[in-house]
């Protein structure tokens, strides 16, 4: 229950002779207005409007709900989450807070990847036991590092002690997700960015991952309208010879060339890899197949068993068998249960429509 | 009775390849299409089961957005079109099936022996050879689950069904293990936790990457050797369901034609497992009427020493048996000791009929088909051998039986009906063992008879009948009533179990079955087996039991000739071939 400014509903203007509605307006001004207007979205990878899940899990009815804080962070070359529980705990929390406030909840798993835990207990721990005695109920969930725990309803059902792997959607998770409970959950960037939404010192920035053939690698918070030029630009990254960037994802990221990166920004997960133009392909290819390979949950098939044959193919080719993959590539593509396998190919594909075809 | 809901679905309309078909809202298009016998191949989708959307060949397109999507997870609503079979879904499809089928044909004892198997037919209409893709090696050995089935990781594809099926009956011995393509069926390593052989893995396994262990190398050979008299011998259940794999409607009974695919086969006599159950009935009715005597005896104050095991169970299910003796050992002597119905009579062939004959049991070969993987594991007890010899020698399942019948290229559905031999006679207390309740109503007609001397009125028990998993009812014999329990599937047998531990008296006789609807949905039947289709073979068992002369296990002629013969006998060769032990299990045993 908000309490609503006590005025008139209807009042009469003797000027037009009508009578004017004036709807009630809740005291503290609602969050998700200001988080609406400052255009936020999830930064985790799949960037969905943060105001539109807020709304669903508060309008969703249920006894219990959830907040998800997610650390999970496993894709080669994103290390933004780490960057940002080291140096903005306190942020994130007041997020945390925030969400659980607006939501309706004093429950909260933090999903912290077990490296990351080992490192950063000293600092969070300190946090988590000063908002318990404010009757926050936060507990620390420590995951067995893996790609697929970014999946959020695979990082439910890790939670909940099952095997990681995603689950059917519908329900959604601001349905009925942990526990079957409506669940809000965010990568720690979104709820860093809700709490300066908050204090009204937001300044549409985001933090970008950026490694490879680079001189200043690291993690920098620069405007999201940045071009990936830009940014590489402002952070004293731009290489001196020729190059091509893979932006958004460590894996999953879409291969671009120098001209692309002129116009293009960085979104997903906000990471740039830099690699120098001549880069042997096979041992990139192997690079991004061995880890989706490694890193697939085994649920269904094209992601199980095409992801190990592609390996096997690169593995066993001298050239890139292109011929011989565009079938697992496109069933890939069209047929995988959840967008971690629906994202092999854009790699692939983007390393060869932008950089070998040019 | 439970109340029938009131249908609350709205029905709408969708258009598969242009046709109207009607649907019930949220219904699949997978259960759409397969209801209208529209093939879409599929392997981890069961009808009983979770949804798992995870082989990713069950794909249409929708002819609006042209998208490609899962059936199994499409849900029908008003104004849907989809498309069954474009040329952008075939090649999907068949791209999955080659990722999945990598190793099929090298790995599957069915195809390397030339039997049938039903994945073969659906590979041959996709082409998919199993020759594009090599998959990777789990490097784990096949696995035996004790002597009734084994799995074989190599060639599982991770459809997650086994696993839910083992968990629907109440036993979770099966997991998933592994993650990316090492990811394959492996079992729970807890050694509180066994496998009871019931083979609901075997009948849910889309492949055979779970099977029965195979009796037909060893049957083919027996029924080669001239010097054996190889015995066939039919349980309840085969009958009404080996139809299946030959195209006939589901719960048409066959005995008649399978009497003649097995002199077909080269089997030298053609008895029954009924007749076995008669026996069965006929010492378990006597095991009941004790028990129930001395706890009356008891309740009356005429005599002090409390009974033991009372209520009586039902053993004839190994499965259940091995349940009881692994994870409830205490309650081990409220098994009635009668022997399982193909122990029986496979007993009595190779004592009362070789005597009869003039035979050397040693050269008797008795082969039970069944529709069940744990009556393999049973064969295996030496303590119930009768001076050396195997009441039974090798156990078919439903499915090994249409393998061995269309290898032989047998036309089992044009065959001319003949009878069983004489010795194999058999009542409809026999018959009705395959359904869930028909072991407790078979005995309670003749121990009905054993206590007052009448034939039990309104013979057919319809409180025991039905494919509910658990039914309580009640029963009047003179002034008494017995209050009787019927479960079937682990998982509601344990709040009995419960109850029972906490006060004897609260039942007097309770029947369990392992399988869902008892053996009539056993591991053994053929695939696919659902409880829709349980239910039609289960109608499929009652008529069989309406239509025959003797409909008592006291009145089956060829059973009084066995009493008489056995009656003869020292006390130790009766009770060799009648009755036997149970023991405390260990995991694995």
């Amino acid at each position: 229950m908000t309490i609503r400014r006590h005025v008139a509903l209807f009042y009469w203007n003797p000027n037009n002779k009508t009578l004017r509605y004036n709807p009630p307006v809740p005291l503290t001004p609602d969050i998700t207005k200001k988080i609406e207007k400052a255009g936020l979205t999830g930064r985790g990878g799949a960037g969905f409007p943060v105001h539109l899940k807020w709304k669903a899990v508060k309008k969703a009815k249920a006894d219990k709900k959830y907040v998800i804080c997610n650390a999970s962070e496993r894709e080669p070359g994103v290390f933004k989450d780490f960057h940002i529980l080291e140096n903005h705990a306190d942020k994130v929390l007041e997020g945390i807070t925030l969400a659980m406030d607006y939501i309706g909840t004093k429950e909260c798993f933090i999903n912290l990847n077990a490296e990351y835990e080992k490192k950063l207990k000293d600092k969070t721990n300190p946090l988590v036991e000063k908002m318990k005695k404010d009757g926050y109920m936060i507990r620390i969930f420590k995951e067995q590092p893996s790609y697929i725990g970014g999946e959020e309803t695979a990082l439910m059902e890790a939670i909940e002690g099952r095997r990681t792997q995603p689950r059917l959607k519908p329900p959604y998770p601001t349905e009925a997700g942990l526990y079957g409970m409506p669940t809000l959950i965010h990568n720690v960037e979104t709820l860093y960015q809700i709490a300066l939404i908050a204090e009204g010192k937001y300044e549409g920035k985001r933090f970008y991952s950026i490694s490879g053939a680079v001189k200043n690698e690291g993690v920098f918070e620069l405007p999201v309208e940045y071009t990936i030029e830009q940014v590489l630009t402002e952070s004293n990254n731009i290489p001196g010879d020729d190059y091509f960037v893979q932006a958004g994802g460590g894996a999953s990221g879409v291969v671009l060339n120098m001209d692309q990166v002129k116009t293009e920004k960085c979104e997903g997960t906000g990471s740039i890899i830099v690699y120098k133009a001549d880069e042997n392909p096979r041992k990139l290819f192997l690079n991004w197949l061995t880890f989706y390979d490694f890193e697939s949950c085994g649920k269904c098939t094209p992601c199980r068993e095409g992801t190990y044959q592609l390996k096997k193919m690169v593995e066993a080719n001298k050239e890139i068998p292109w011929e011989k993959m565009e079938a697992i590539l496109d069933t890939l593509e069209v047929t995988s249960f959840c967008p971690l396998g629906k994202s092999v190919p854009i790699p692939i594909k983007s390393y060869r429509d932008n950089v070998l075809k040019k | 009775m439970t109340p029938i809901p009131l249908k609350t679905a709205r029905t709408t309309i969708v258009h598969i390849n242009g046709k109207p078909y009607q649907a019930e809202e949220g219904e699949s298009i997978l259960q759409i299409a397969t209801r209208n016998r529209l093939e879409i191949p599929h392997f981890c989708y069961h009808e009983d089961l979770p949804i798992d959307a995870n082989c990713r060949t069950c794909l249409v397109e929708i002819e609006e957005t042209g998208e490609v999507v899962t059936s199994c997870t499409l849900k029908a609503k008003g104004d849907l079109r989809v498309l069954l079979d474009t040329p952008k879904v075939e090649k999907l499809r068949r791209e999955n099936m080659e990722l999945l089928f990598g190793d099929y044909h090298d790995r599957s004892p069915r195809v390397q022996h030339g039997y049938y198997s039903k994945t073969v037919e659906q590979l041959e209409r996709y082409d998919v050879k199993g020759e594009k893709y090599e998959r990777d090696d789990p490097g784990q050995p096949i696995h035996k689950l004790g002597t009734a089935a084994e799995f074989d990781p190599a060639m599982c594809i991770a459809c997650n069904k086994c696993v839910e099926a083992c968990q629907m009956i109440g036993i979770s011995h099966l997991t998933l293990e592994g993650h990316d393509s090492k990811k394959r069926v492996s079992y729970n390593k807890d050694p509180h936790n066994d496998c009871i052989y019931c083979g609901q893995c075997t009948v849910h396994c889309p492949i055979e990457a779970i099977r029965e262990q195979s009796h037909m190398q060893a049957v083919e050979d027996a029924l080669k050797d001239p010097k054996k008299i190889v015995i066939a011998q039919t349980a309840p259940s085969v009958r009404a369901s080996i139809g299946e794999s030959f195209g006939a409607p589901y719960g048409v009974d066959l005995t008649g034609k399978l009497c003649t695919a097995y002199r077909e086969l080269g089997f030298d006599k053609v008895f029954d497992v009924n007749m076995g159950a008669d026996i069965t009935t006929m010492v378990e009715a006597e095991d009941l009427v004790n028990r129930l005597m001395h706890k009356w005896e008891y309740q009356e104050g005429k005599r002090v020493d409390p009974p033991v095991g009372s209520p009586m169970f039902t053993s004839c299910c190994p499965g259940w048996v091995k349940f009881l003796e692994f994870y409830e050992p205490d309650l081990i002597p409220h098994l009635t000791k009668a022997r399982s119905p193909q122990i029986h009579s496979g007993g009595a062939y190779k004592t009362w009929w070789a005597a009869k004959e003039g035979i050397d049991p040693k050269n008797i070969v008795v082969v039970s088909t069944m529709p069940c993987t744990s009556k393999k594991y049973e064969t295996h007890f030496e303590h119930l051998w009768i001076d050396g010899n195997k009441p039974v020698d090798y156990v078919l399942t439903t499915r090994e039986l249409a393998s061995l019948i269309k290898t032989h290229k047998v036309d089992l559905m044009n065959l001319e009906p003949s009878e069983v031999d004489h010795e194999g006679t058999y009542s409809g207390a026999g018959a009705i063992y395959g359904a869930s309740g028909g072991v407790m109503e078979s005995a309670l007609r003749t121990a009905y008879h054993m206590i007052t001397g009448e034939e039990l009125p309104g013979i057919e028990f319809e409180p025991a009948r039905g494919f509910e998993g658990l039914k309580k009812a009640k029963i009047t014999i003179g002034e008494r009533s017995l209050n009787l329990g019927v479960a079937a599937m682990p998982k509601n047998i344990r709040p009995i179990l419960r109850e029972i531990k906490k006060d004897p008296m609260s039942y007097d006789y309770i029947e369990v079955m392992a399988c869902p609807g008892g053996c009539i949905g056993g591991g053994g039947q053929p695939i696919p087996s659902t409880f829709e289709i349980i239910k039609k073979r289960i109608s499929g068992i009652y008529k069989i039991d309406k239509a025959l002369p003797y409909r008592q296990a006291h009145n089956n002629p060829a059973v009084q000739e066995f009493f008489a013969y056995i009656k003869k006998q020292p006390k130790e060769v009766q009770d060799a071939v009648l009755v036997r032990k149970f023991f405390k299990k260990e995991k694995g045993q």
